[in-house]
């Protein structure tokens, strides 16, 4: 019994995207709670199925269920890092599927450009590599960079395009919070942070909600938004520290990124618009070769040109991403709300005509867990 | 104020790695059913799920994997520290070793060249490995 199909997502909000007003990280959650339920036509009384990950909060379904006052009959707060959103697709629909819930909730939190660019986090550090002070996680993606420029000649000119890229892709979201362009110069000559990484090759620090809301296919025809269908999901893990990962060029998103297409029934040349978690410039690149858009080693060949910037080959990241838009600690989330906004056809000038099907890849940590979602316009591909 | 370190708290077998360091021993792990090296010490084999694991001590030498300067500190600790150099090291028994780098400016690391591995005893309870140029090759 596959969940292929099963399950579409009826309703997305975020808010506060790149900085809160006085709203604290549950309190980001709960908003964009309400208008994702409102954007379905549905209400919190509708909700029995709660599923969030946290930095702030050690038992975040608790902590949001109580906040929203209601008290749903599954819950699910799984915590592999800004992936575990992506996963979480999955985990709605078989609890869906299974009868364990009628209306899953995905919400996310944080206010952490509001708590003065300090990366909130609660994991706790190895002991084999806290006394040393490598900062969590850039230190660990200067030694992914290191690695790939010297098994595979990539350049820090080349890890430079997916920022100018980014931000063309931004330029076209009418609350970009950095709306001029960006050039590879510029990039280069922003301070190093841990080596071969500058300030520009990382993400920007923001606060910001967000929630979905999922219910059966069969219940999302009789609501009120145009459904967005889960046709594939997949996971996969491969460590928990850097020291621990034996090829720092390598990771297992192919593993997921493959489950997820094969229950799709579907080849990456048919998806219309990719959306990868892009923490780094580094570790976009090696997802990007990992998830099969260019051979392992070429990254740094292929992300110049053009080629992912608006116009370009490759839709990818159409909102700027994490390196332009938006990346309030854990980014999983909000790639799926920008894929959603694609398929519904809402992405106002950042549209991609006729979008029906999207990829989403989202890492957890460094580089250590990943899930990949493939979404649809459509109950079949 | 004086910023405190950043301190592990070791338990099980985690106290027996920190342990051989105060003694000026880097240790491992080899697996008496499949042979292979483990990093770090656990209480089953990773590979084949043996429970017979025998601590072994290291060399101490290894060959730069990866490694990364930061030029910002990860904790006020470390503030006085900065730029410091952090290194992925693959040792000679089959196992990769990560810690700092003492003797070699920024710039004067690269992926391949030999380290050999020094205890510093940061406290009375805690020693750390840490890395410095190797002043002979590795034999391989």
């Amino acid at each position: 019994m596959s969940i292929s199909g099963s399950a579409a997502i009826v309703g997305a909000a975020q808010v506060d995207v790149f900085r809160t007003e006085g709203r604290s990280p549950v309190g980001l959650m709960a908003v964009a709670v309400r208008r994702a339920l409102q954007d379905a036509g549905l209400t919190l009384a509708d909700v029995d199925g709660l599923f969030t990950s946290s930095s702030y909060y050690a038992m975040p379904t608790l902590t949001l269920g109580e906040y929203l006052g209601i008290s749903p009959t599954h819950v699910d707060s799984t915590s592999i890092g800004g992936c575990g959103f992506i996963a979480q697709l999955a985990h709605a629909a078989a609890a869906l599927q299974a009868g364990l819930c009628t209306v899953a909730v995905i919400a996310y939190g944080s206010t952490q450009r509001s708590d003065a660019g300090k990366l909130v986090s609660m994991a706790e550090q190895s002991v084999y590599e806290l006394p040393y002070g490598l900062i969590h996680p850039i230190g660990a993606f200067g030694m992914v960079a290191q690695r790939h420029m010297h098994q595979y000649g990539t350049t820090s000119a080349q890890l430079a395009e997916l920022a100018v890229s980014a931000r063309q892709w931004a330029m076209l979201v009418d609350d970009a919070p950095y709306p001029t362009p960006l050039t590879v110069d510029e990039v280069l000559a922003s301070s190093i942070i841990a080596s071969p990484l500058h300030r520009l090759d990382c993400c920007l620090v923001t606060d910001g909600g967000g929630a979905i809301v999922l219910t059966s296919a069969e219940r999302a025809a009789d609501l009120r938004s145009d459904p967005v269908f889960l046709l594939g999901a997949g996971e996969a893990q491969n460590h928990r520290n850097i020291s621990q990962m034996a090829d720092l060029t390598t990771t297992v998103a192919r593993d997921s990124s493959h489950r997820a297409l094969s229950m799709a029934g579907v080849a990456l040349d048919d998806i219309d618009t990719v959306h990868v978690y892009d923490a780094f410039t580094i570790s976009l690149l090696v997802l990007l070769e990992d998830l099969g858009f260019c051979a392992k080693g070429e990254g740094g060949a292929f992300v110049g040109e053009g080629r992912l910037a608006p116009g370009g080959q490759l839709a990818l990241n159409t909102n700027g991403g994490g390196l332009s838009y938006t990346h309030p600690g854990m980014l999983g989330l909000f790639l799926v709300i920008e894929a959603v906004q694609q398929l519904r056809g809402n992405a106002g000038r950042r549209q991609i005509p006729g979008a029906r099907l999207s990829l989403v890849h989202g890492m957890g940590m460094t580089l250590a867990a990943h899930a990949t979602a493939v979404l649809s316009a459509t109950p079949q591909a | 104020m004086t910023a405190q370190r950043p301190t592990p708290t070791p338990r099980g077998e985690e106290a027996v790695y920190f342990n051989h360091a105060a003694n000026r021993e880097l240790v491992f792990q080899r697996c008496s059913d499949c042979d292979r090296a483990v990093f770090y010490l656990r209480t089953l084999c990773p590979g084949c799920g043996s429970e017979s694991l025998e601590v072994t001590v290291s060399s101490g030498l290894g060959t730069v994997y990866s490694f990364t300067t930061q030029y910002r500190a990860a904790h006020p600790f470390f503030a006085a520290d900065v730029p410091y150099t952090l290194v992925l090291a693959d040792m000679e028994e089959g196992f990769r070793l990560f810690a700092n780098i003492v003797d070699r400016a920024p710039g004067d690391v690269h992926i391949g060249m030999p380290v050999e591995t020094i205890f510093d005893p940061v406290t009375d309870e805690l020693t750390l490995p840490r890395f410095r140029a190797a002043t002979a090759g590795v034999p391989s």
